[in-house]
């Protein structure tokens, strides 16, 4: 079947029942999500779909025909991260890193959705994501510096009148 | 037809505020007192009053999410408005610091508050005053060692005319009782212990109880299953749409860990309930489960049978896993095989692994609503606990999706017929605010105070 990734069209073979996980690590080389506890209870394989979060380890193929899935990778690249990497990188949110690419999603569609979310959004928007290393306050930190970056982006191309 | 319920509804309320106001007179002030010294309440009274919090679910409509216990200001949804909960803390301005037992009392028993006003009855007093005097005063003796809280709940939003309080002195002359609670002679003691408690200061029925057109339970109907913010709340009589018949030791296990091997698990509203009732003494719920199990009432035999075929068929069929249908044609039958089976089709147990769904009261119930609800927004996991959990699949189902997968589900899991509405139960579901994760939240603040208490 054909899916759609961070604007790009892939065509897999793995069956319609295959959780996207396991089709995004194991076929398509994005390793950016990451298997924590196969069950959706941690969020290290929180991807967007649509601009939603999604636990991607419970998320059939099936359920995606059509849909537009966006992955950490879909954020930017490491010579030119988008602006939730940047902070991310900025406020050394990471300590071990597994639950980050899937906290940066989560963060991410929230963001695209209300740009002007407030700190009891951010944290209880997060609470699906576990972070066993401790690096809460650094993350909370790195949301709010993204919507910060993001706005301020935005501000600057609407002056340039540039078209995003 | 609606216009003319309505105008019907308006003539009987006029009615009874007429026949109120002759038969009730204007209900006097109980004079404020100074707040009552922490010594003046023994040690044995708090911890009664904090089990009897906890039965009562008193935080739940009491304490906001993320707010402080017992300060109130939570929005009631009923079909005549929202009614705002209001501060039960011992504030003195603002909660009921300055009431005195006898006007705490006149509440819980008359529905009146300390200055003489009408309370609405989003505050089940037809069912608490049935409790006695002791009882009564160990939860005020409870509620006014809590911490006071300033804060003022919000003004409530209710249509003309349930707005005009006088009218609920009409209202309770139709339907309130007053107590307390008097025994039943010819029943036992854990009967009428049970009865005190389910019927009083638990008010199961407050949800279990189908509600009339003024918002009162139909006595007539009890137990036989009601509404509440976007939940079912299930039949606790022979219209019971469990699959296997409650029997009290499972009901004693539901009550205490919140989910029950060949039933399944507590989740929206009741959540909250089997949370408090951590703090209630096994006997209370003993009691409660042998009251209750007389008003299930004995399934008959048929209906056994039925359960234990269905229990054997459900328990071998996981010992010996069929192999999954290579590719189902139906697109319900393909989401369950995708999205669900791994979980409610593995045979592990509750509470980690997802129940047969044969055995769950959901897709035997009268109405699509509380599947729907778990399947969009999942179980939370409540902190500190063991407890069920599930992820939620709203931003991933389609409506359409959705809809075929639940036609599915109660085609292969139940023996009732094709469920109706279910599209306008999804939108309201994806529309509705139903609290889900905040539960847990707000509980575990004031739940913290009565176990601390409870054990103290």
């Amino acid at each position: 079947m054909k899916l759609s990734i961070n604007g790009r069209e892939y065509d897999v073979g793995a069956d319609a029942e295959t959780p996207l996980l396991y089709v995004l690590r194991d076929e398509l080389a994005l390793n950016g999500a990451k298997f924590g506890c196969g069950l959706g209870q941690c969020g290290a394989c929180t991807v967007m779909v649509d601009g939603e979060a999604v636990f991607s380890c419970v998320t059939p193929l099936l359920l995606l025909e059509g849909k537009k899935i966006t992955t950490v990778e879909g954020l930017g690249t490491v010579d030119n991260p988008g602006p939730m990497q940047s902070a991310f990188i900025e406020e050394q949110a990471a300590q071990c890193g597994y639950c980050i690419a899937g906290v940066m999603m989560r963060a991410q569609a929230l963001l695209q959705k209300n740009p002007d979310a407030s700190d009891a959004d951010i944290r209880s928007t997060l609470q699906p994501n576990l972070c066993r290393c401790g690096t809460h306050m650094r993350i909370l930190r790195a949301v709010r510096r993204a919507a910060d970056m993001m706005k301020s982006k935005q501000a600057a191309s609407a002056a340039d009148g540039s078209v995003r | 037809m609606a216009m003319l319920r309505i105008v019907a509804i308006v003539a009987v309320l006029c009615a009874a505020a007429v026949i109120g106001a002759i038969a009730l007179e204007w209900r006097s002030a109980i004079d404020p007192v100074t707040r009552p010294d922490l010594k003046s309440f023994t040690t044995a009274q708090i911890k009664l009053g904090a089990q009897l919090a906890a039965l009562g679910d008193c935080n739940t409509c009491h304490t906001a999410p993320g707010s402080r216990p017992f300060a109130g200001g939570v929005g009631v949804p009923t079909p005549f408005g929202t009614i705002y909960s209001t501060n039960i803390s011992p504030d003195e301005d603002t909660g009921i610091g300055r009431w005195s037992e006898t006007a705490f009392r006149r509440a819980l028993r008359e529905g009146v508050d300390r200055e003489g006003r009408q309370l609405y009855p989003a505050f089940p007093y037809e069912h608490f005053t049935l409790l006695s005097d002791d009882d009564i005063a160990a939860l005020y003796a409870f509620l006014m060692t809590r911490d006071g809280v300033r804060a003022t709940a919000p003004a409530n939003a209710l249509a003309f005319p349930f707005n005009i309080r006088p009218l609920v002195a009409g209202w309770k002359l139709m339907f309130l009782r007053e107590g307390p609670y008097q025994p039943i002679a010819s029943a036992n003691d854990d009967w009428n212990r049970g009865a005190y408690l389910v019927e009083g200061v638990a008010h199961c029925g407050a949800c279990h109880t189908p509600r009339n057109a003024l918002g009162a339970e139909m006595v007539e109907r009890k137990f036989a299953g009601g509404e509440v913010e976007g939940w079912t709340a299930y039949a606790l009589n022979d219209a019971s749409p469990a699959p296997v018949p409650w029997i009290s030791q499972a009901l004693l296990d539901y009550l205490r860990n919140g989910w029950q091997s060949d039933h399944g698990i507590a989740r929206g509203p009741m959540a909250p309930v089997i949370d408090n009732l951590a703090a209630a003494p096994d006997a209370d719920l003993q009691a409660m489960t042998y009251y209750m199990t007389g008003a299930f009432g004995e399934p008959s035999a048929e209906r056994r049978r039925a359960a234990e075929a269905l229990l054997i068929h459900v328990y071998r069929s996981e010992s010996e896993p069929q192999p999954a249908s290579a590719s189902p044609q139906d697109p319900g039958a393909r989401i369950y095989q995708a999205a669900c089976a791994s979980c409610h089709d593995n045979g592990r147990p509750l509470p980690y692994g997802g129940i047969n769904l044969a055995l769950s009261t959901g897709p035997s119930g009268p109405n699509a609503r509380n599947v729907i609800n778990v399947v969009l927004r999942g179980l939370p996991l409540a902190s500190g606990e063991r407890s069920p959990i599930m992820p939620g699949f709203a931003n991933v189902l389609s409506d359409e999706q959705l809809a075929q997968l639940l036609v599915y589900i109660r085609s292969r899991f139940s023996d009732k017929p094709v469920w109706s509405n279910i599209d306008s139960d999804i939108r309201a579901a994806r529309s509705a605010h139903v609290a889900i994760t905040s539960e847990h939240g707000t509980d575990a603040a004031g739940r913290a105070v009565s176990q601390h208490e409870a054990q103290r």
